[in-house]
């Protein structure tokens, strides 16, 4: 059996406050990668991500997830693609009136017919497993620090086991340690679980160490598809600019 | 009896076979499977996941779970024959499961310590909104100093969305409660035949009682909560705190322009609803009594004392500084979570109409003592 691209794209179109975000953007994410996307401010990357997720609807194309297509799936389809993908958003999106365990824990209670003691020990589990300690499991989310919020909405994303990862800026606002544990997470659970991870990140570290390839957004459509170390000598002006800072540079050389 | 799908004991050869999807979707049965089966109690045990199709995380867990239970029943698991990528994965997990502790339970309180914990905090909080309304009146005077900082275009904006933007729903409502008002009376007054007297009665309740407090209930309803949500979501998002550090107390720019606005938007609205009150009595008035709108005014101007005018509307600004202040306090108390602005809201309203007619009770009272 061919294997089936986990996420295809073909000719999207968003219209959005006056001017197209994106224009016949194609994009396909094969299963057990790590596909970074990248691009400048407004390039239309977080655009992409919501439609990807259906939470805003493009003005044409079509965008198959898991071999559906999400342009014109019914409600019930949906409800079981969203079973099959978690979210890191980038504000964290953690309900702040439930404490971090009931946070972990939502999705499982609404998803499975599993007991109380068997959901509270699956969503601790989730919790030890993106690196938090235990104690925190009954704090809620205002009372953590930024770098541990992000690990529990992490902690959230990943409960119900998905195959499908997004991450929305998951080290934007950490300080270096935290940002390189949540790159280790990343590239520890898509190995021992074989997670496919798409990861919007500004952050050249994650880049380098987490991702296989790398979308480049820009004039409202992938500009290429390479992995990193192709991609930062990739003769195109605007992506030659952007690693071409010296962010980039710096950075290239530690990893090459 | 149904075919166990994951799990096959060979009790002689001391032996489980895993198989299928021990995945999370699966674990429910999973579970139920593994309570079914007779372990064997002591000695070796060999657990065989070369079955195994796909394994996620939970059932990762569940095996070392069960492995972890049989060993305190003193056999001895052996796992065997697992991939090397649910090896990973069991590694992993049998790693963090270490950690795995009983969370402490949050005790639930006898209601004595609920009733003097509640008692506690509503002290604390009538002392935090003294001291509040103490700062804000300090900080007022100064201003009075140097009026040049009042922010005219933002007390303009609160009376424009607090009083413009109301005139049409205030004006609805006190026409109609003018049309019940006349009407409950009117059946009395029929009955001994005195239907002129219904000018005194609609004009001095309108003008002494439901035009001020109907005017200020709305207005707690509409404004008092929207000062809340504004001003406790600024703090959810951290903007009054940016407000702080660039030197700009949130009070001079937030908390008095929008006290100021209401405190002149609620009289003339009182004024307003006290019109479209007597005019909702004098149609029905004339409907139900025959008391033509002609009569009626005539009447009204020789009878109604401009004292009863004037006593209904020095009840608003007081209704106007309860209602801006309780919601603005509200607002500043609110605490990072989207709950907590559902809270504060509510409370705001809440106290809002309760302080309106507790002032209002206190004003009959006085007025009743100085013979007004």
């Amino acid at each position: 059996m061919a294997e089936q691209p986990i996420i295809e794209i073909k000719g999207l179109s968003t219209y959005l406050g006056g001017h197209w975000v994106n224009k016949d953007l194609d994009l396909t994410v094969q299963q057990g990668e790590v596909m970074g996307i990248v691009g400048g401010s407004g390039a239309g990357k977080t655009t992409v991500l919501r439609e990807m997720l259906w939470l805003q609807k493009p003005n044409s194309g079509s965008i198959k997830v898991f071999g559906t297509e999400i342009t014109t799936a019914s409600s019930r389809a949906l409800l079981a693609l969203q079973r099959r993908w978690g979210v890191l958003f980038q504000s964290n999106a953690l309900f702040s009136s439930l404490t971090v365990l009931e946070n972990v824990a939502f999705p499982l209670k609404e998803h499975t017919s599993l007991d109380h003691e068997t959901i509270n020990e699956l969503a601790l589990l989730k919790i030890l497993m993106v690196g938090l300690p235990a104690d925190a499991a009954i704090k809620y989310p205002a009372e953590l620090s930024g770098g541990m919020q992000k690990r529990a909405a992490f902690a959230r994303a990943i409960v119900l086991d998905p195959e499908l990862i997004f991450l929305d800026e998951p080290s934007a606002g950490l300080d270096p340690n935290s940002a390189e544990g949540i790159d280790d997470l990343i590239l520890n659970l898509q190995g021992t679980m074989g997670l496919t991870v798409v990861i919007i990140t500004h952050d050249m570290d994650s880049l380098w160490r987490v991702t296989n390839r790398v979308a480049f957004l820009g004039e409202g459509r992938v500009l290429c598809v390479e992995p990193m170390a192709k991609l930062c000598v990739n003769p195109h002006p605007e992506i030659k600019q952007f690693f071409s800072g010296p962010r980039g540079r710096a950075i290239k050389g530690t990893y090459q | 009896m149904k075919e166990a799908l994951f799990l096959k004991l060979d009790t002689n050869a001391r032996r489980v076979d895993c198989q299928g999807e021990w995945t999370l979707a699966n674990l429910h049965e999973l579970q139920h499977e593994i309570k079914k089966i007779t372990w064997p109690d002591a000695g070796k045990l060999v657990i065989n996941g070369s079955g195994i199709s796909k394994m996620d995380s939970a059932g990762a867990w569940l095996i070392l779970r069960s492995v972890k239970k049989l060993e305190s029943k003193g056999s001895k698991p052996q796992m065997v024959e697992f991939s090397d990528q649910a090896q990973k994965l069991l590694d992993f997990i049998y790693k963090k499961m270490e950690n795995l502790v009983a969370l402490p339970k949050v005790k639930a309180s006898n209601w004595v310590i609920r009733l003097g914990k509640v008692t506690v905090e509503q002290l604390d909080e009538l002392y935090e909104y003294l001291s509040f309304v103490g700062k804000l009146s300090l900080e007022t005077l100064a201003l009075f100093l140097k009026p040049w900082q009042f922010r005219f275009s933002s007390i303009v904006n609160t009376i424009d969305k607090t009083g413009a933007r109301a005139l049409g729903i205030i004006a609805l409502l006190s026409f109609m409660i003018g049309v019940v008002i006349a009407y409950q009376m009117g059946f009395q007054l029929r009955n001994y035949g005195a239907n002129v007297f219904i000018v005194d009665l609609l004009g001095l309740s309108v003008l002494r009682e439901f035009g001020p407090l109907l005017s200020a209930i709305m207005v707690a309803g509409r404004t008092g909560s929207a000062f809340t949500a504004q001003l406790g979501i600024m703090r959810v998002n951290q903007e009054i705190d940016a407000l702080d550090t660039m030197g700009v107390t949130p009070g001079e720019l937030l908390l008095i322009p929008r006290i100021t606005g209401l405190l002149i938007a609620l009289p003339l609205l009182t004024m307003w609803a006290d019109i479209w009150g007597i005019i909702g009595g004098m149609l029905m008035a004339n409907n139900m009594l025959g008391v033509t709108p002609y009569d009626f005014l005539d009447r009204f101007q020789r009878e109604i004392p401009m004292r009863s005018l004037i006593l209904g509307l020095v009840k608003a600004p007081i209704f106007a500084l309860l209602i801006a202040s309780i919601g603005c306090f509200q607002g500043m108390q609110v605490e990072g979570s989207a709950e907590s602005v559902g809270t504060k809201t509510t409370r705001s309203v809440v106290l809002g109409i309760f302080f309106i007619i507790l002032a209002d009770a206190f004003f009959s009272i006085i007025f009743s003592k100085l013979r007004l």
